[in-house]
This record gives C-alpha cells, sequence and structure tokens, in this order.
C-alpha cells in the first residue's frame, strides 16, 4: 500500500506542486535586496574604505613623514619619500599608496600618530584604468578635501571606544 | 496567412508572392524575437523574484530594455575564435541553432488560420526541426576543441535524444485522439471550452511531457550540458559576442516553442477557457497560455535542484519511456475497443 502511495505522490508530482506553491508565495513577498545605486546600506563609522590623506584645520597636512604607516602596511603597498621642507619641519615629498596591492586591513590609519593617513566611508571608486589605482599625494589630498567632514564625523563617532 | 496577404496586395505576379511570403515571415519571426528579449527579461525577473531579489531594473521602465543593452553589447564585441578550433563549423554551429529554433515557428497556428504554412504533417515538422536542434550543439561541442564544450554538446546531445523518444510517444497519444497531424486539427479537435482541452483525457502523459520539454530545452533541473560547476558552460564555453547570442536566443526561442506547442497540444491553442469568451482574439489566448507556461519553465528553474546525470538518463529511459509507451497502448486500445477513433483520414 505504502508504495502505491509512494508511486502516486510521485507520478503526481506532489513535491513539486508544493515547491511551486512555497516559491510562488515568495515570488510575491517583498524584496529585501535594495535598489543599490541609488539606495545604499548603512556603514559603520569604522568602515574601511578608500583612504585619504588630511589636512588641520589652518590647512597644514597633517602627515610628519613618521613612516610607520609604510612600515606596517602588509602589503607594502605605501611607498613614501621625505625631506625637511624650508620652514624646518619634516614633510613628505611623495606619498604613494597602490590601491591595486592594498587590502584594506586599516593598520596605516592605527598606526597613524597624528591621523592623517584614514580610510574613508567611500568604497566606489572603481576606475577604467589600473594607472588610475596607483594613488599619489594629490589624490589623497584631494580625497581628504572631500570627505573631511564624514571622515571626522566618523572619528568623533568612533573616540569613546578607543 | 500568405495566401491572404497576397490577395491583400493584389494577387498578381510572383513578384507580389514573394513579397507576400516575405512579410508574413516577417510579421513571425519580428515578433518572436522581440518576444524572446522579453523573454529572457521576464525569466531574470522571475528568478529574481522567488529568491527575493530585485532583478534587472535599470535600463529602461523596470528594465525592462535589459535584454535590448545586452543584446548591443553582445553585438560590439569580438568573436573570440579558439586557435585549434574548426573555424567553418564553429562558426555555423550558432547559426544553425538559432535558424532551427526559428522555422519550427513556420507550422504554428496562431489562431485560426493564422499559420504561416498550414502543413498537414506539422506535428512532424516540429518532432524533426527539434531532432536537428541536436546537430547544432554537437557541432558547437566538437568545433571548439575544448575538453569541456565537448563533454557538454555529448551530454546535450545524448539527453534531447533520449527525451525526445517519450516526447514522440506523447504525441502519439494525443495524435491518435485527433486523428491529423496537422496543428490546426489538434486545436480545432478540443473547441468547446476548458472541459475539452486536452489535458484532461492526457494528465498523466501531459506531465511527462511538460518534464521532457525541460530536458529537450536543456533547461534546469536538466541543464547538465551547461552545468557551470562542472562543464563551465558546457558547449557555448568557447563561444563569445553574437555567435553566443544566437545560441541564447535559440534556447529561449525554443523554450517558448515548447510553451506554445504545450498550449496547442493540451490546452486548446488559440480557443477561449469558455465559449462565451471567444470574442477575445485567438492570438491573445495563444499568447496567454503561452506565457503561463513560460511562467512555469521559469519558476522551475527557480525552485528545482539540478539533477545528476546518471539520474537524469534513468528518468528518460527507466520511467518516461515505459511510462509513455504503456499509455500509448493502453490509449489506442481503449480508443479502439470503444470505437472512439477519429472517423476522418
Amino acid at each position: 500500500m505504502t508504495a502505491i502511495v509512494q508511486a502516486a505522490k510521485s507520478l503526481l508530482l506532489k513535491e513539486f506542486w508544493a515547491a511551486l506553491v512555497l516559491t510562488t508565495k515568495y515570488f510575491f513577498r517583498p524584496k529585501v535586496t535594495i535598489n543599490y545605486p541609488y539606495e545604499k546600506g548603512p556603514l559603520s563609522p569604522r568602515f574601511r574604505g578608500e583612504h585619504a590623506l588630511r589636512r588641520y584645520p589652518n590647512g597644514e597636512e597633517r602627515c610628519i613623514a613618521c613612516k610607520l604607516c609604510e612600515a606596517i602596511c602588509p602589503a607594502q603597498a605605501i611607498t613614501i619619500e621625505a625631506e625637511p621642507r624650508e620652514d624646518g619641519s619634516r614633510r613628505t615629498t611623495r606619498y604613494d599608496i597602490d590601491m591595486t596591492k592594498c587590502i584594506y586591513c586599516g593598520f596605516c590609519q592605527e598606526a597613524c600618530p597624528v591621523d592623517a593617513i584614514v580610510e574613508g566611508p567611500n568604497f566606489e571608486f572603481a576606475t577604467e584604468t589600473r594607472e588610475e589605482l596607483m594613488y599619489n599625494k594629490d589624490k589623497l589630498l584631494a580625497n581628504g578635501e572631500r570627505w573631511e567632514r564624514e571622515i571626522a564625523a566618523n572619528i568623533a563617532l568612533d573616540a569613546p571606544y578607543r | 496567412m500568405v495566401e491572404a496577404l497576397y490577395n491583400l496586395f493584389g494577387g498578381e505576379g510572383p513578384f507580389l508572392y514573394f513579397l507576400a511570403i516575405t512579410a508574413s515571415i516577417m510579421a513571425v519571426v519580428l515578433p518572436l524575437t522581440i518576444s524572446v528579449a522579453f523573454a529572457v527579461y521576464f525569466d531574470r525577473k522571475i528568478w529574481a523574484a522567488v529568491q527575493m531579489r530585485r532583478g534587472p531594473n535599470v535600463v529602461g521602465p523596470f528594465g525592462l530594455l535589459q535584454s535590448f543593452a545586452d543584446g548591443i553589447k553582445l553585438f560590439l564585441k569580438e568573436t573570440i575564435i579558439p586557435a585549434g578550433a574548426n573555424k567553418a563549423i564553429f562558426l555555423m554551429a550558432p547559426m544553425i541553432t538559432f535558424t532551427l529554433a526559428l522555422i519550427s515557428w513556420a507550422v504554428i497556428p496562431f489562431d485560426e488560420g493564422m499559420a504561416l504554412s498550414d502543413l498537414n504533417v506539422g506535428v512532424l515538422y516540429i518532432l524533426a526541426i527539434s531532432s536537428l536542434g541536436v546537430y547544432g550543439i554537437i557541432m558547437s561541442g566538437w568545433a571548439s576543441n575544448s575538453r569541456y564544450a565537448f563533454l557538454g554538446g555529448l551530454r546535450s546531445a545524448a539527453q534531447m535524444v533520449s527525451y525526445e523518444v517519450s516526447i514522440g510517444f506523447v504525441l502519439v497519444c494525443v495524435l491518435v485522439k485527433v486523428g491529423s497531424l496537422n496543428l490546426s486539427d489538434v486545436v480545432f479537435a478540443q473547441e468547446g471550452g476548458v472541459l475539452s482541452w486536452h489535458f484532461i483525457p492526457f494528465f498523466p502523459i501531459f506531465i511527462i511531457f511538460f518534464i521532457s520539454a525541460l530536458a529537450e530545452t536543456n533547461r534546469p533541473p536538466f541543464d547538465l550540458p551547461e552545468a557551470e560547476a562542472e562543464l563551465v558552460a558546457g558547449y557555448q564555453v568557447e563561444y563569445s559576442s553574437m555567435a553566443f547570442a544566437l545560441f541564447f536566443l535559440g534556447e529561449y526561442a525554443n523554450i517558448l516553442l515548447m510553451s506554445v506547442v504545450m498550449a496547442i497540444l493540451f490546452f486548446g491553442g488559440w480557443y477561449a477557457p469558455i465559449p462565451a469568451l471567444d470574442f477575445i482574439p485567438g492570438f491573445l489566448w495563444l499568447f496567454a497560455k503561452t506565457a503561463i507556461f513560460f511562467w512555469l519553465f521559469a519558476m522551475v528553474k527557480a525552485f528545482v535542484p539540478r539533477y545528476r546525470y546518471d539520474q537524469l538518463m534513468r528518468l528518460g529511459w527507466k520511467v518516461f519511456l515505459p511510462l509513455s509507451l504503456a499509455f500509448v497502448i493502453i490509449y489506442s486500445g481503449v480508443m479502439v475497443y470503444a470505437g472512439w477513433l477519429p472517423s476522418h483520414g
């Protein structure tokens, strides 16, 4: 008897219809994905995105060319050259990040004693050529200017936990 | 359909006849190609909806133009021919697949008298063309000179041959009742509302036909020829740009063909479910039925896990073949015994 019932079930595609009903229910459920380029998900203040070099409010570069970031970078993506400026302070003459090497671990911003190099909230910096991902100092400073408000807000939000 | 157009053009001379033929072919092929493009879009949309995703929604309103954007993209790309490939056969294979997918539509009656060619052996013609479809796939698999493509081509050929047998037997059952190989006659035999449609007397074998149609068109859960987990993309792995697009379009044209054949054979073709609704043009009914079957095809893709290859072969040869053969014998026996055989022909 059970064999007949089993045969009838498989011949009449019982499981198939059950699956069809179930998936049809899901068919009309609201979507769980966000409409990405137009809607974006929330980001943590600790989000590690595109790098930026920050400035002090008076316009002076924060970076003092201590090269801690270069030393700690596990992917060796950072290249720094430095020499004393005319007023005697140590400044970088070259600050390059190879974004194709970077693994976005955030060690550089942790190592930085003056909060100069930070990873901002921007993650949409795809380019059409590889060369565009070899960031130099100008590009990083420009990023800093562009994202300063968000970066400062994120640092302030994260400060109580540090 | 051709004759009607010919008479409309004035009905004189071979040139006008040629024009009438071309116009009626265009009247079938152009809407078909456009509906194939939308079928791809709806397939993706349905699949996405079942998984609670959004699917393509950026190109055009609700993403409706996505397929056309993809088509343009493929058109602009380079056709890469592998160094070891047999060039002529490699390039011929997608053309054959696409052409065969289109010419089956010549015998489909969209409405009363609205078939491109009202062939008296329409059902045989469709069977023959869909058998020929194997050639495009096996040629592409072999000419690519790649082991994945080769394995995919072999699998696909074996699978299509296996399931065609049971499709043939299911068709025999229907033809015994109808008494004609003409697809229009098959529809005429189902006149008079939903109760006289064939899916009621042919209920179990209609399901066999549906599942075999899934296998025949290489759709999930029987998409082993292109099982990406094992064969990357099967027979189309070496194809790019327009050659790939032709395979893709051919595949979806075949799916639509199978949907429309199911609507004609088992669901009353262009007839309305209730005779009172017959004032709505027949081709709209056929379109609606085809759309429902296409929806089923797309849903099956979303919820049925893929078969293993030996399971697929077992289902084809050890379950469907004996079942459909038994049904052929039972149906024809009952028909002969009860004297229900159609008298004409």
